[in-house]
Protein backbone atom coordinates (compact mmCIF):
# COMPACT_ATOMS: atom_id res chain seq x y z
CA UNK A 1 0.00 0.00 0.00
CA UNK A 2 2.93 2.32 0.64
CA UNK A 3 4.31 2.10 -2.80
CA UNK A 4 2.15 4.38 -4.45
CA UNK A 5 1.57 7.08 -2.48
CA UNK A 6 5.69 7.62 -2.40
CA UNK A 7 5.66 7.55 -5.98
CA UNK A 8 2.69 9.73 -6.02
CA UNK A 9 5.27 12.18 -3.71
CA UNK A 10 7.92 11.33 -6.05
CA UNK A 11 5.69 12.29 -9.26
CA UNK A 12 4.55 15.67 -6.88
CA UNK A 13 7.87 16.91 -6.46
CA UNK A 14 9.23 16.10 -9.73
CA UNK A 15 6.27 18.04 -11.51
CA UNK A 16 7.21 20.98 -8.96
CA UNK A 17 11.01 20.96 -10.21
CA UNK A 18 9.78 20.75 -13.26
CA UNK A 19 7.34 23.72 -13.11
CA UNK A 20 10.00 25.72 -11.21
CA UNK A 21 12.71 25.19 -14.19
CA UNK A 22 10.30 26.03 -17.20
CA UNK A 23 8.82 29.56 -15.67
CA UNK A 24 12.31 29.94 -14.27
CA UNK A 25 13.60 29.63 -17.88
CA UNK A 26 10.93 31.78 -19.11
CA UNK A 27 10.94 34.57 -16.93
CA UNK A 28 15.01 34.51 -17.50
CA UNK A 29 14.24 34.45 -21.52
CA UNK A 30 12.35 37.47 -20.55
CA UNK A 31 14.55 39.59 -18.57
CA UNK A 32 17.45 38.67 -20.70
CA UNK A 33 15.48 39.35 -23.87
CA UNK A 34 14.16 42.53 -22.75
CA UNK A 35 17.98 43.92 -21.76
CA UNK A 36 19.18 43.24 -25.16
CA UNK A 37 15.74 44.15 -26.74
CA UNK A 38 17.38 46.56 -29.26
CA UNK A 39 18.53 43.92 -31.07
CA UNK A 40 16.32 41.84 -31.32
CA UNK A 41 13.83 43.76 -33.38
CA UNK A 42 13.33 43.62 -36.24
CA UNK A 43 12.52 47.08 -37.43
CA UNK A 44 13.37 50.84 -35.76
CA UNK A 45 10.65 50.88 -32.92
CA UNK A 46 10.77 54.48 -33.21
CA UNK A 47 10.68 54.60 -37.54
CA UNK A 48 7.35 56.58 -38.88
CA UNK A 49 6.35 55.34 -42.11
CA UNK A 50 2.92 57.37 -43.01
CA UNK A 51 2.49 55.32 -45.96
CA UNK A 52 2.35 51.98 -44.22
CA UNK A 53 -0.06 52.91 -41.15
CA UNK A 54 -2.24 50.93 -39.43
CA UNK A 55 -1.26 47.79 -41.33
CA UNK A 56 -3.00 44.68 -40.42
CA UNK A 57 -1.05 41.65 -39.44
CA UNK A 58 1.39 40.29 -42.23
CA UNK A 59 4.74 38.13 -42.82
CA UNK A 60 7.23 41.62 -42.74
CA UNK A 61 4.78 43.04 -39.32
CA UNK A 62 3.45 40.19 -37.50
CA UNK A 63 1.82 42.76 -34.97
CA UNK A 64 1.13 45.19 -37.50
CA UNK A 65 2.20 48.57 -37.49
CA UNK A 66 0.31 51.65 -35.60
CA UNK A 67 -1.16 55.40 -36.82
CA UNK A 68 2.17 56.03 -37.32
CA UNK A 69 3.33 53.36 -39.52
CA UNK A 70 5.45 51.93 -36.68
CA UNK A 71 6.52 48.60 -36.28
CA UNK A 72 4.45 46.98 -33.38
CA UNK A 73 6.58 44.02 -33.04
CA UNK A 74 9.55 46.07 -32.51
CA UNK A 75 7.66 48.33 -30.47
CA UNK A 76 6.20 45.44 -27.90
CA UNK A 77 9.87 44.55 -28.00
CA UNK A 78 11.78 47.29 -26.81
CA UNK A 79 8.55 48.42 -24.54
CA UNK A 80 9.59 45.01 -22.27
CA UNK A 81 12.63 47.32 -21.68
CA UNK A 82 10.71 49.93 -19.77
CA UNK A 83 7.78 47.56 -18.73
CA UNK A 84 9.70 44.81 -17.25
CA UNK A 85 12.97 46.61 -16.13
CA UNK A 86 11.06 49.24 -14.20
CA UNK A 87 8.98 46.52 -12.41
CA UNK A 88 11.98 44.80 -11.41
CA UNK A 89 13.50 47.77 -10.55
CA UNK A 90 10.56 48.62 -8.22
CA UNK A 91 10.11 45.55 -6.58
CA UNK A 92 13.87 44.92 -5.46
CA UNK A 93 13.47 48.47 -4.43
CA UNK A 94 10.61 47.80 -2.43
CA UNK A 95 11.80 44.27 -1.29
CA UNK A 96 14.83 45.75 0.47
CA UNK A 97 13.56 48.59 2.01
CA UNK A 98 10.61 47.26 3.47
CA UNK A 99 12.56 44.23 4.73
CA UNK A 100 14.89 46.30 6.52
CA UNK A 101 12.06 48.58 8.12
CA UNK A 102 10.49 45.20 8.80
CA UNK A 103 13.37 43.83 10.51
CA UNK A 104 14.56 47.19 12.06
CA UNK A 105 10.98 47.44 13.72
CA UNK A 106 10.83 43.97 14.91
CA UNK A 107 14.18 44.29 16.79
CA UNK A 108 14.16 47.69 18.28
CA UNK A 109 10.46 46.85 19.57
CA UNK A 110 8.50 49.75 21.34
CA UNK A 111 8.70 52.98 20.00
CA UNK A 112 10.79 52.87 17.09
CA UNK A 113 8.55 50.22 16.24
CA UNK A 114 5.17 52.17 16.97
CA UNK A 115 6.38 54.80 14.82
CA UNK A 116 7.30 53.26 11.97
CA UNK A 117 4.61 51.05 11.63
CA UNK A 118 1.83 53.69 11.76
CA UNK A 119 4.04 55.33 9.08
CA UNK A 120 3.55 52.10 6.95
CA UNK A 121 -0.26 52.45 7.70
CA UNK A 122 -0.77 56.18 6.87
CA UNK A 123 1.13 54.84 3.34
CA UNK A 124 -1.21 51.79 3.31
CA UNK A 125 -3.96 53.84 3.49
CA UNK A 126 -3.67 55.82 0.75
CA UNK A 127 -5.37 54.55 -2.32
CA UNK A 128 -3.00 53.71 -5.13
CA UNK A 129 -3.98 55.36 -8.30
CA UNK A 130 -4.86 59.02 -6.57
CA UNK A 131 -1.35 58.92 -4.68
CA UNK A 132 0.64 58.24 -8.06
CA UNK A 133 -1.93 61.03 -9.19
CA UNK A 134 -0.82 63.33 -6.71
CA UNK A 135 2.85 62.37 -7.12
CA UNK A 136 2.68 63.11 -10.70
CA UNK A 137 1.24 66.67 -9.78
CA UNK A 138 3.70 67.50 -7.89
CA UNK A 139 7.02 65.35 -9.81
CA UNK A 140 5.39 65.33 -13.10
CA UNK A 141 4.88 62.13 -15.39
CA UNK A 142 7.33 59.68 -16.23
CA UNK A 143 8.50 56.07 -15.38
CA UNK A 144 10.78 57.30 -13.11
CA UNK A 145 7.58 59.16 -10.70
CA UNK A 146 5.57 56.14 -11.50
CA UNK A 147 7.89 53.90 -9.83
CA UNK A 148 8.32 56.51 -7.22
CA UNK A 149 4.78 56.36 -6.29
CA UNK A 150 4.39 52.81 -6.38
CA UNK A 151 7.22 52.44 -4.19
CA UNK A 152 5.78 54.91 -1.74
CA UNK A 153 2.92 53.00 -1.59
CA UNK A 154 3.82 49.22 -1.69
CA UNK A 155 6.95 48.80 1.14
CA UNK A 156 4.27 48.35 4.10
CA UNK A 157 3.40 44.93 2.46
CA UNK A 158 7.06 44.15 3.13
CA UNK A 159 7.47 45.69 5.92
CA UNK A 160 4.64 43.56 7.55
CA UNK A 161 5.73 40.28 6.44
CA UNK A 162 9.35 40.72 7.70
CA UNK A 163 8.61 42.23 10.96
CA UNK A 164 5.99 39.64 11.66
CA UNK A 165 8.44 37.07 10.41
CA UNK A 166 11.49 38.54 12.25
CA UNK A 167 9.36 38.37 15.99
CA UNK A 168 8.86 35.08 15.25
CA UNK A 169 12.02 34.63 14.69
CA UNK A 170 13.10 36.78 17.94
CA UNK A 171 11.52 34.35 19.88
CA UNK A 172 13.73 31.16 18.97
CA UNK A 173 15.95 29.13 21.21
CA UNK A 174 18.60 29.38 18.41
CA UNK A 175 18.77 32.65 18.29
CA UNK A 176 19.33 33.06 22.11
CA UNK A 177 22.29 30.16 21.14
CA UNK A 178 23.63 32.17 19.00
CA UNK A 179 23.72 35.42 20.96
CA UNK A 180 25.54 33.05 24.11
CA UNK A 181 27.83 32.40 21.50
CA UNK A 182 29.01 35.82 20.77
CA UNK A 183 27.04 37.42 18.25
CA UNK A 184 26.74 40.90 17.60
CA UNK A 185 23.21 42.29 16.91
CA UNK A 186 23.79 42.76 13.00
CA UNK A 187 25.46 39.07 12.72
CA UNK A 188 22.34 37.80 15.00
CA UNK A 189 20.21 39.64 11.57
CA UNK A 190 22.09 38.70 8.70
CA UNK A 191 23.68 35.10 9.34
CA UNK A 192 20.60 34.22 11.29
CA UNK A 193 17.08 35.98 10.97
CA UNK A 194 17.51 37.16 7.56
CA UNK A 195 18.43 33.63 5.81
CA UNK A 196 15.50 32.34 7.93
CA UNK A 197 12.93 34.93 6.88
CA UNK A 198 13.71 34.55 3.29
CA UNK A 199 10.90 32.20 2.10
CA UNK A 200 7.86 34.13 3.28
CA UNK A 201 9.65 37.75 1.52
CA UNK A 202 10.68 35.99 -1.32
CA UNK A 203 7.28 34.40 -1.90
CA UNK A 204 5.76 37.72 -1.49
CA UNK A 205 8.26 39.68 -4.26
CA UNK A 206 8.04 36.67 -6.96
CA UNK A 207 3.93 37.35 -6.85
CA UNK A 208 4.11 41.46 -6.77
CA UNK A 209 6.24 41.57 -9.95
CA UNK A 210 3.16 40.55 -11.89
CA UNK A 211 0.53 42.82 -9.85
CA UNK A 212 3.64 46.15 -9.94
CA UNK A 213 3.97 45.51 -14.01
CA UNK A 214 -0.06 46.08 -14.23
CA UNK A 215 -0.16 48.75 -12.08
CA UNK A 216 3.12 50.63 -13.54
CA UNK A 217 0.76 49.38 -17.08
CA UNK A 218 -1.67 50.90 -15.70
CA UNK A 219 -0.49 54.52 -14.46
CA UNK A 220 1.68 54.44 -18.08
CA UNK A 221 -2.08 53.68 -19.57
CA UNK A 222 -3.49 57.32 -17.50
CA UNK A 223 -0.46 58.67 -18.72
CA UNK A 224 1.43 59.29 -15.63
CA UNK A 225 4.22 57.03 -15.96
CA UNK A 226 5.88 56.50 -19.48
CA UNK A 227 5.29 59.78 -21.94
CA UNK A 228 5.02 58.80 -25.78
CA UNK A 229 7.13 58.27 -28.31
CA UNK A 230 8.38 55.86 -25.49
CA UNK A 231 7.89 52.43 -26.08
CA UNK A 232 5.72 50.70 -22.66
CA UNK A 233 3.05 48.83 -22.71
CA UNK A 234 0.39 50.56 -20.93
CA UNK A 235 1.34 53.97 -22.99
CA UNK A 236 0.82 52.05 -25.87
CA UNK A 237 -2.44 50.47 -25.17
CA UNK A 238 -3.50 54.23 -24.16
CA UNK A 239 -2.30 55.74 -26.92
CA UNK A 240 -4.04 53.33 -29.36
CA UNK A 241 -6.99 52.48 -27.71
CA UNK A 242 -9.45 54.82 -30.29
CA UNK A 243 -8.04 51.85 -32.95
CA UNK A 244 -9.71 49.24 -30.91
CA UNK A 245 -12.61 48.63 -33.15
CA UNK A 246 -11.13 49.50 -36.20
CA UNK A 247 -7.44 48.38 -35.91
CA UNK A 248 -7.63 45.89 -32.98
CA UNK A 249 -4.05 44.51 -33.23
CA UNK A 250 -2.55 47.84 -32.46
CA UNK A 251 -3.97 47.75 -28.73
CA UNK A 252 -4.32 43.86 -28.85
CA UNK A 253 -0.10 43.54 -29.13
CA UNK A 254 0.91 45.35 -26.18
CA UNK A 255 -1.88 44.09 -24.01
CA UNK A 256 -1.03 40.55 -24.95
CA UNK A 257 2.71 41.24 -23.79
CA UNK A 258 1.19 42.43 -20.28
CA UNK A 259 -0.35 39.38 -20.30
CA UNK A 260 2.31 37.15 -20.99
CA UNK A 261 4.55 38.10 -18.85
CA UNK A 262 2.60 39.18 -15.85
CA UNK A 263 1.84 35.23 -16.09
CA UNK A 264 4.67 33.57 -16.41
CA UNK A 265 6.00 35.83 -13.25
CA UNK A 266 2.73 35.09 -11.23
CA UNK A 267 3.42 31.55 -12.27
CA UNK A 268 7.12 31.44 -11.06
CA UNK A 269 5.63 33.34 -7.98
CA UNK A 270 3.19 30.33 -7.10
CA UNK A 271 5.84 27.41 -8.47
CA UNK A 272 8.92 29.35 -5.79
CA UNK A 273 6.06 29.66 -2.92
CA UNK A 274 4.98 25.75 -3.20
CA UNK A 275 8.40 24.91 -3.36
CA UNK A 276 9.58 26.86 -0.64
CA UNK A 277 6.16 25.35 1.28
CA UNK A 278 7.72 23.01 4.24
CA UNK A 279 5.25 20.78 3.88
CA UNK A 280 6.31 19.78 0.68
CA UNK A 281 9.18 17.44 2.39
CA UNK A 282 12.09 18.84 0.99
CA UNK B 1 37.17 30.82 47.95
CA UNK B 2 35.70 33.64 46.12
CA UNK B 3 32.53 32.29 44.28
CA UNK B 4 32.45 32.11 40.33
CA UNK B 5 28.95 33.29 40.43
CA UNK B 6 26.85 35.55 42.72
CA UNK B 7 23.57 36.86 42.32
CA UNK B 8 22.41 39.26 45.24
CA UNK B 9 18.50 39.49 45.97
CA UNK B 10 17.84 39.10 42.37
CA UNK B 11 13.95 40.19 41.43
CA UNK B 12 12.12 40.34 37.95
CA UNK B 13 8.74 41.66 37.55
CA UNK B 14 6.97 41.31 34.25
CA UNK B 15 4.54 44.39 33.19
CA UNK B 16 2.15 44.10 30.95
CA UNK B 17 -0.06 46.14 29.60
CA UNK B 18 -3.81 45.89 31.18
CA UNK B 19 -2.43 42.90 33.56
CA UNK B 20 -0.86 43.32 37.23
CA UNK B 21 2.90 43.82 37.38
CA UNK B 22 3.57 39.77 37.75
CA UNK B 23 6.66 39.08 39.90
CA UNK B 24 8.63 36.00 38.45
CA UNK B 25 11.43 35.84 40.33
CA UNK B 26 11.24 37.45 44.00
CA UNK B 27 14.72 38.59 46.18
CA UNK B 28 17.12 35.53 44.85
CA UNK B 29 20.32 35.52 46.43
CA UNK B 30 22.69 32.27 45.68
CA UNK B 31 26.45 31.77 45.23
CA UNK B 32 27.65 29.01 43.31
CA UNK B 33 31.98 28.21 43.69
CA UNK B 34 34.50 26.72 41.12
CA UNK B 35 33.61 23.65 40.34
CA UNK B 36 30.64 23.08 41.95
CA UNK B 37 27.63 21.31 40.55
CA UNK B 38 24.60 23.30 41.84
CA UNK B 39 21.09 22.44 41.11
CA UNK B 40 18.19 24.72 40.88
CA UNK B 41 14.73 22.55 41.19
CA UNK B 42 10.93 23.50 40.93
CA UNK B 43 8.16 23.11 39.16
CA UNK B 44 7.18 24.71 36.03
CA UNK B 45 6.55 28.42 36.37
CA UNK B 46 8.82 28.68 39.55
CA UNK B 47 11.23 31.03 38.11
CA UNK B 48 14.14 28.76 37.62
CA UNK B 49 14.24 29.07 33.41
CA UNK B 50 13.80 33.58 34.68
CA UNK B 51 17.10 33.30 36.93
CA UNK B 52 19.20 31.82 34.47
CA UNK B 53 17.83 34.17 31.49
CA UNK B 54 18.35 36.80 34.16
CA UNK B 55 21.91 35.54 35.00
CA UNK B 56 23.26 35.01 31.42
CA UNK B 57 21.51 38.48 30.81
CA UNK B 58 19.36 37.34 27.93
CA UNK B 59 16.73 39.03 30.59
CA UNK B 60 17.25 42.34 32.30
CA UNK B 61 17.29 42.45 36.05
CA UNK B 62 14.51 44.19 37.52
CA UNK B 63 16.82 44.31 40.46
CA UNK B 64 19.62 42.90 42.16
CA UNK B 65 22.80 42.09 41.12
CA UNK B 66 24.94 39.17 39.33
CA UNK B 67 28.62 38.58 39.42
CA UNK B 68 30.33 36.37 37.67
CA UNK B 69 34.54 35.93 38.37
CA UNK B 70 34.55 38.76 40.85
CA UNK B 71 32.67 41.05 37.62
CA UNK B 72 29.52 42.92 38.09
CA UNK B 73 27.77 42.01 35.37
CA UNK B 74 24.75 43.22 35.98
CA UNK B 75 24.35 45.87 33.73
CA UNK B 76 26.70 44.42 30.75
CA UNK B 77 25.64 44.98 27.14
CA UNK B 78 26.86 44.19 23.87
CA UNK B 79 30.94 43.28 23.42
CA UNK B 80 31.04 43.22 27.35
CA UNK B 81 28.39 40.28 26.79
CA UNK B 82 30.81 38.88 24.37
CA UNK B 83 33.77 38.93 27.15
CA UNK B 84 31.07 37.11 29.97
CA UNK B 85 30.28 34.38 27.37
CA UNK B 86 33.56 33.08 27.03
CA UNK B 87 33.30 32.58 30.61
CA UNK B 88 29.62 31.33 30.79
CA UNK B 89 27.97 29.12 28.38
CA UNK B 90 24.51 27.22 28.12
CA UNK B 91 22.41 24.33 26.91
CA UNK B 92 18.93 24.42 26.13
CA UNK B 93 16.32 22.02 27.11
CA UNK B 94 14.76 21.65 23.28
CA UNK B 95 18.16 20.53 21.38
CA UNK B 96 16.88 20.69 18.05
CA UNK B 97 15.75 24.19 18.40
CA UNK B 98 19.25 25.07 19.81
CA UNK B 99 20.48 25.26 16.17
CA UNK B 100 19.59 27.27 13.72
CA UNK B 101 17.75 24.97 11.09
CA UNK B 102 19.37 26.47 7.91
CA UNK B 103 22.82 25.76 9.41
CA UNK B 104 25.12 22.65 10.18
CA UNK B 105 25.92 21.83 13.47
CA UNK B 106 29.53 22.23 12.74
CA UNK B 107 28.61 25.58 11.72
CA UNK B 108 26.85 26.36 14.98
CA UNK B 109 29.81 25.24 16.81
CA UNK B 110 32.43 26.94 14.62
CA UNK B 111 29.98 30.26 15.05
CA UNK B 112 31.33 30.55 18.53
CA UNK B 113 34.36 30.07 17.65
CA UNK B 114 34.64 32.54 15.26
CA UNK B 115 33.10 35.36 16.88
CA UNK B 116 35.77 34.99 19.68
CA UNK B 117 38.54 35.28 17.00
CA UNK B 118 39.57 32.18 15.27
CA UNK B 119 40.05 31.17 11.90
CA UNK B 120 37.04 29.74 9.31
CA UNK B 121 39.17 26.52 8.23
CA UNK B 122 40.59 26.00 12.13
CA UNK B 123 36.84 26.85 13.62
CA UNK B 124 36.01 23.89 11.31
CA UNK B 125 38.65 21.59 12.40
CA UNK B 126 37.80 22.59 15.91
CA UNK B 127 34.51 21.92 15.83
CA UNK B 128 34.43 18.26 14.66
CA UNK B 129 37.33 17.94 17.45
CA UNK B 130 34.55 18.84 19.84
CA UNK B 131 32.06 16.59 18.19
CA UNK B 132 34.65 13.94 18.67
CA UNK B 133 35.07 14.65 22.52
CA UNK B 134 31.18 14.87 22.98
CA UNK B 135 30.71 11.10 21.26
CA UNK B 136 30.10 12.31 18.03
CA UNK B 137 32.21 11.46 14.92
CA UNK B 138 33.02 13.98 12.71
CA UNK B 139 30.65 13.53 9.74
CA UNK B 140 27.56 15.07 12.28
CA UNK B 141 29.20 18.56 11.52
CA UNK B 142 28.15 18.10 8.23
CA UNK B 143 24.57 17.86 9.26
CA UNK B 144 21.64 19.60 9.71
CA UNK B 145 19.95 19.95 13.84
CA UNK B 146 16.47 18.10 11.42
CA UNK B 147 18.82 14.90 10.48
CA UNK B 148 20.51 13.79 13.92
CA UNK B 149 18.52 12.79 16.82
CA UNK B 150 17.39 14.83 20.05
CA UNK B 151 20.27 13.03 21.96
CA UNK B 152 22.91 13.85 19.29
CA UNK B 153 22.03 17.50 18.87
CA UNK B 154 22.35 17.26 22.94
CA UNK B 155 25.52 15.99 21.97
CA UNK B 156 26.60 19.03 19.64
CA UNK B 157 25.22 21.66 21.56
CA UNK B 158 27.36 20.56 24.29
CA UNK B 159 30.30 20.89 21.97
CA UNK B 160 29.27 23.97 21.60
CA UNK B 161 28.83 25.34 24.97
CA UNK B 162 32.47 24.00 26.40
CA UNK B 163 34.06 24.95 22.61
CA UNK B 164 35.77 28.28 24.01
CA UNK B 165 36.53 26.68 27.10
CA UNK B 166 34.08 28.67 29.49
CA UNK B 167 34.09 28.28 33.39
CA UNK B 168 30.48 27.90 33.75
CA UNK B 169 28.00 25.88 32.17
CA UNK B 170 24.36 26.19 32.98
CA UNK B 171 22.24 23.48 31.84
CA UNK B 172 18.77 24.58 31.37
CA UNK B 173 16.76 21.19 32.00
CA UNK B 174 19.24 20.20 29.40
CA UNK B 175 18.05 16.17 29.82
CA UNK B 176 14.60 16.87 30.18
CA UNK B 177 13.02 15.86 26.91
CA UNK B 178 15.61 13.02 26.42
CA UNK B 179 14.54 9.65 26.86
CA UNK B 180 16.50 7.87 30.40
CA UNK B 181 19.04 6.07 28.96
CA UNK B 182 19.99 8.94 26.52
CA UNK B 183 19.95 11.15 29.60
CA UNK B 184 22.23 8.39 31.21
CA UNK B 185 24.55 8.59 28.80
CA UNK B 186 24.49 13.03 28.15
CA UNK B 187 24.90 12.84 32.37
CA UNK B 188 28.25 10.47 31.72
CA UNK B 189 29.56 12.79 28.97
CA UNK B 190 29.24 15.36 31.51
CA UNK B 191 30.74 14.06 34.38
CA UNK B 192 33.78 13.09 31.92
CA UNK B 193 33.69 16.59 30.68
CA UNK B 194 34.16 18.09 34.42
CA UNK B 195 36.89 15.90 34.72
CA UNK B 196 38.60 17.23 31.96
CA UNK B 197 37.96 20.93 31.80
CA UNK B 198 36.71 21.61 35.77
CA UNK B 199 34.02 23.20 34.87
CA UNK B 200 30.75 24.61 37.11
CA UNK B 201 27.67 23.04 36.19
CA UNK B 202 24.21 24.94 37.01
CA UNK B 203 22.12 22.49 36.43
CA UNK B 204 18.23 23.48 36.59
CA UNK B 205 16.18 20.58 36.87
CA UNK B 206 12.46 19.51 37.93
CA UNK B 207 13.67 15.70 38.48
CA UNK B 208 14.77 15.40 42.40
CA UNK B 209 16.27 11.77 41.62
CA UNK B 210 18.27 13.32 38.73
CA UNK B 211 19.98 15.96 40.89
CA UNK B 212 20.34 13.86 43.74
CA UNK B 213 22.66 11.51 41.89
CA UNK B 214 24.73 14.40 39.91
CA UNK B 215 24.82 17.54 42.04
CA UNK B 216 26.39 18.83 45.13
CA UNK B 217 23.92 21.35 46.18
CA UNK B 218 20.38 21.93 45.17
CA UNK B 219 18.24 24.88 45.78
CA UNK B 220 14.11 24.59 46.14
CA UNK B 221 12.34 27.28 44.04
CA UNK B 222 8.54 28.16 45.02
CA UNK B 223 7.31 30.60 43.66
CA UNK B 224 10.03 33.16 42.59
CA UNK B 225 11.37 32.55 45.93
CA UNK B 226 14.21 29.98 47.12
CA UNK B 227 12.78 27.64 49.80
CA UNK B 228 15.34 25.72 50.71
CA UNK B 229 18.59 24.42 50.34
CA UNK B 230 21.23 22.02 50.81
CA UNK B 231 23.08 18.80 50.04
CA UNK B 232 20.37 16.95 47.76
CA UNK B 233 20.49 13.82 49.98
CA UNK B 234 19.90 15.70 52.90
CA UNK B 235 17.16 17.63 51.40
CA UNK B 236 15.24 14.61 50.03
CA UNK B 237 15.44 12.71 53.11
CA UNK B 238 15.03 15.23 55.61
CA UNK B 239 12.82 18.30 53.65
CA UNK B 240 12.26 21.17 56.15
CA UNK B 241 9.78 22.79 53.67
CA UNK B 242 6.13 21.57 53.02
CA UNK B 243 6.59 22.33 49.45
CA UNK B 244 9.85 20.55 48.74
CA UNK B 245 8.01 17.21 50.91
CA UNK B 246 5.04 17.77 48.32
CA UNK B 247 7.86 17.88 45.20
CA UNK B 248 9.63 14.74 46.66
CA UNK B 249 6.33 12.60 47.54
CA UNK B 250 4.77 13.85 43.52
CA UNK B 251 8.54 12.17 42.34
CA UNK B 252 8.98 8.99 44.27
Amino acid sequence: MKEPTVRIQNLHKNHLKTRLIIFGVLALLLIVGSYFSEYLCPYDPYLQDLSNAKAPCSLAHPFGTDRFGRDMLSRVIVGSKTSIYSTLLLVAFITVFGTAVGVVCAWSGKRVDAVLMRISDMFLAFPGLVFALAVAAVLGGGVQNAIIALAAISWPKYARVARSQTLAQKETVYLRAARLSGCSTWKLIYRHILPNIFGPILVTAMLDIGTMMMELAGLSFLGLGAKPPVAEWGSMMSDTRNLLTTHPWVTLAPGFAIFVSVMVFNLLGDTVRDWLDPRNGR
Amino acid sequence: MEPLLKAEHLTKTFHSQGREAYTAVDDVSFSMFPGEKLAIIGESGSGKTTVVNMVTRLLDVTSGTITLDGEDITHYRGRQMKKIYRKMQMVFQTPSDSFDPRRTLGDGIAESLINHGAGKKEAMLQAEDLLGLCGLEKEFAKRYPHEVSGGQCQRAAIARAIAIGPKLLILDEATSALDVTVQKDILELLTKLKEERNMSYLFICHDIALVQNFCDRVLVMYHGKIVEEGVPDEVVRHPREAYTKNLIDCIL
